[in-house]
This record gives structure tokens, C-alpha cells and sequence, in this order.
């Protein structure tokens, strides 16, 4: 049932907020700490356990599915009813943040990927599994992956 | 007309989800054939969505954006923190921990740093910029990490109007460059292997930015920076609104 789904993903959200709530109490905050993730937490659990019971109905998953498709329109709705026009006075903060944030993360790429030494480019490692399908003529086993 | 304007009020809801919907198809067409699909559509809606803001933020003098026209003002209910948590959470069911592992400890690294690296570069702007109070500080910074972590880390810790859209343009902004840029740094920062695509996909975080900015340098490349890049959402809406925030929180002693 789709309903079901819908009624796991609002007590996943419900239990995530409310422990937020009450994290935010005991540490002495007026903030909801971590909500939002906690209820992803409770979401990813609820779906490993069912899928491990055989629970995992197609009902189910379409009514969570559908509220996540949702989200971008969500978030388009989220930005339009926003103060942009108090915002816009704050300058040309959004984009200093967001070039420098890319650009140090552009360089954190290239100073892992030297850091943790050469491997395969996934050229070469299409060329390699085109050549182990050529080789073994009797060996109909096909290794490429899409 | 006035019928219609009473159909439209009376039923607020609905016709925030036609006019959303509506949006995006135009987004959806600028993606297509003014960017020949360089920019997601998604990125378009938003920018979109924060231009219709400003604009109805200066026909009605209001705080609430479009949501300050009565025709319009279902937007707040679709796009308020009940809808917007609830979609969010229901984002994480698609995520295998089984696939995770193949990231192993190098996606968790990548991951880490791609949280708290930019969150500090945003603090640290925001700071030039005379913002001063924890919240603010947090919610720009969190803006830095992706356009979902910045508003829900802002709603939760109780940050202001103005300082929320900051953060969302950020965010937004950030995934326009990496949707741009990364095919033309790929080649400098040696993404050309399905490892490197896992680390940058933890470092980028936006799944809309990573996906298209890693379909234009090699399609094939993928679902290896998707892979970690949907974690990133999660571990944002964990860690800013509490380790983070609290960090800065002692820090600025506000």
C-alpha cells in the first residue's frame, strides 16, 4: 500500500525532528540539532530491515519514492517565498563563497588523487576488459560493465 | 477574472504546484536549448525561484517572497519546513549502504573534507562580509557545503529571512560552477579514473552539480561521483546543525 510508505517516511521524519527537539534541549540550544539526518538515518535502517524481511512492497517504495522525486520543486518553492531582496544588499557574498568553495575543492581532487598514488584510467580499463573478452575465445562470460 | 483569482486563492496549495511546476518546464527549456544542457534544469528553477522571489519581494514590500501574493502564497506551505524536511528524509531511501562500501575509507575522507573544507571557506567569508553571530556564521557556511544543507541548517537553528537566501544562492551557485567548470579542470585534476570520480563526488557534494558536471567530462564516470555525492546531503543536515554549529558557537562565544 502506498500509504504505507507515506506513514514510514513521516514517523522517519516525526522521530528524527522530535529527537533534534530534545538533543537541542539537553545541549542547551534553541535549534533543532541534526534532525533532518537523523531521520535519514531512521529511513536508510527501516529499509535495510524490510528489505532483509522481504517487506520491501512496491507500494511502499512508491510512496516514499514519490515525496523524494519531489524535492527539487520543494526547494524551488523554498527559494521563492525567501527575503531576496534583504539578501541581495549583502553583496557579492554568494559568489566569493561559492568560487572559493569550488575551487578549493577542485584542488583537494587533484591533491588526493596525487597523494594516494597512479591507478587505472577507466580508459585503460576498458581497453583491458575489451582485450580479456577477446582473449579467452571458449569463455562466453562477459565482464564489461555498461 | 475575478473568479479566477477566487479559484486560485481558495485553493493555494494547488496552485503552487501548477505555478512550481510551470517553472520548471521553462527551466527545463532554457536547460535544453539555451545551455544545450550544460546547466540542469534543476539550477535554473532555483535561480529562477530566488529571481520571482526578488521580484515579489519588491511588489509587495513584504519578507516572503512570492509567498506574499495571495494567489501565490500556497508556495509557503509547499516550500515551508514541513514539506521541505519530509521530502528531504524521503531522498535518503534511494542511498545502498551495500554500494557505499565500494567507496571504502577514500569516498569517507573525501566526504568528510568536502563538508567541513567549504563550511570553513563560507564562515570565513561571511566573516569578511560582517556577519558576526554563530547562526548566520553557520547557515552561510553551510550554504558553501550544498543548497539543501544550507537552508535546513538554517531553519533549524532559527537564522534569519535574508541570511537563509544567501545561503540557498550560495549553494546554488556553487553547483552552477562545478556543473561548468569541471570539464575544464578534469584533465588538470587527473579525473579520469572511477576512484578520482568518488573523491570528487564526496567533495562536491550536489548530486546536480557532480551528475552533470561529470556527464559533460566522461559519461562513464557517472555513477562513481554519484555514488558518494548522495551521502553528502545526509552527513551536511547531521553535522552543521550541530557539531559545526556548536563549534562556531564556542568559538564565537554568541
Amino acid at each position: 500500500m502506498t500509504i504505507s510508505g507515506v506513514a514510514l517516511l513521516s514517523i522517519c521524519t516525526l522521530l528524527g525532528v522530535w529527537l533534534g527537539d530534545l538533543l537541542g534541549v539537553v545541549l542547551g540550544v534553541k535549534a533543532n540539532v541534526g534532525g533532518v539526518g537523523i531521520a535519514m538515518i531512521f529511513l536508510i535502517a527501516a529499509r535495510l530491515w524490510l528489505a532483509r524481511r522481504g517487506l520491501l512492497s512496491h507500494g511502499l517504495k512508491t510512496g516514499v519514492e514519490f515525496w523524494g522525486s519531489f524535492y527539487i520543486p520543494i526547494v524551488v518553492a523554498m527559494a521563492a517565498q525567501q527575503n531576496v531582496v534583504a539578501a541581495v544588499k549583502g553583496g557579492p557574498i554568494v559568489i566569493i563563497a561559492g568560487v572559493g568553495s569550488v575551487a578549493v575543492c577542485f584542488a583537494m581532487v587533484a591533491l588526493i588523487g596525487r597523494l594516494s598514488g597512479p591507478v587505472e584510467t577507466i580508459d585503460e580499463i576498458e581497453a583491458r576488459e575489451a582485450e580479456e573478452l577477446v582473449r579467452p575465445v571458449l569463455g562466453l562470460k562477459s565482464g564489461r560493465i555498461g | 477574472m475575478n473568479m479566477m483569482s477566487h479559484v486560485l486563492t481558495a485553493n493555494t496549495l494547488l496552485t503552487a504546484f501548477a505555478a512550481v511546476g510551470i517553472l520548471m518546464w521553462i527551466s527545463g527549456a532554457i536547460s535544453k536549448y539555451l545551455t544545450l544542457g550544460r546547466i540542469h534544469g534543476s539550477a535554473i528553477a532555483i535561480m529562477l525561484g530566488l529571481a520571482l522571489a526578488f521580484f515579489g519581494g519588491i511588489a509587495t514590500g513584504g519578507e516572503k517572497g512570492v509567498a506574499d501574493l495571495p494567489a501565490l502564497a500556497g508556495v509557503g506551505l509547499m516550500g515551508g519546513a514541513m514539506l521541505r524536511d519530509f521530502a528531504i528524509v524521503a531522498t535518503a531511501f534511494e542511498v545502498d549502504v551495500v554500494h557505499a562500501r565500494k567507496a571504502g575509507l577514500i569516498g569517507a575522507v573525501a566526504l568528510g573534507l568536502g563538508t567541513v573544507v567549504p563550511f570553513i571557506l563560507g564562515v570565513f567569508v561571511a566573516l569578511a562580509f560582517g556577519y558576526t553571530d554563530a547562526v548566520s556564521l553557520t547557515t552561510i557556511g553551510a550554504g558553501a557545503v550544498t543548497y539543501i544543507v544550507g537552508p535546513v541548517t538554517g531553519a533549524a537553528i532559527g537564522a534569519s529571512s535574508p541570511v537563509i537566501a544567501l545561503s540557498i544562492a550560495t549553494g546554488v551557485f556553487k553547483a552552477v560552477i562545478v556543473m561548468i567548470g569541471t570539464p575544464f579542470v578534469a584533465k588538470m585534476i587527473g579525473l579520469n579514473n572511477p576512484r578520482s570520480a568518488m573523491v570528487f563526488g564526496g567533495l562536491m557534494g550536489t548530486v546536480s552539480g557532480v551528475s552533470g558536471g561529470l556527464a559533460a567530462t566522461d559519461r562513464r564516470l557517472v555513477p562513481y561521483g554519484a555514488l558518494t555525492a548522495t551521502f553528502h546531503t545526509g552527513l551536511g543536515c547531521l553535522v552543521a546543525p550541530s557539531v559545526l554549529y556548536f563549534t562556531l558557537r564556542a568559538i564565537t562565544g554568541s
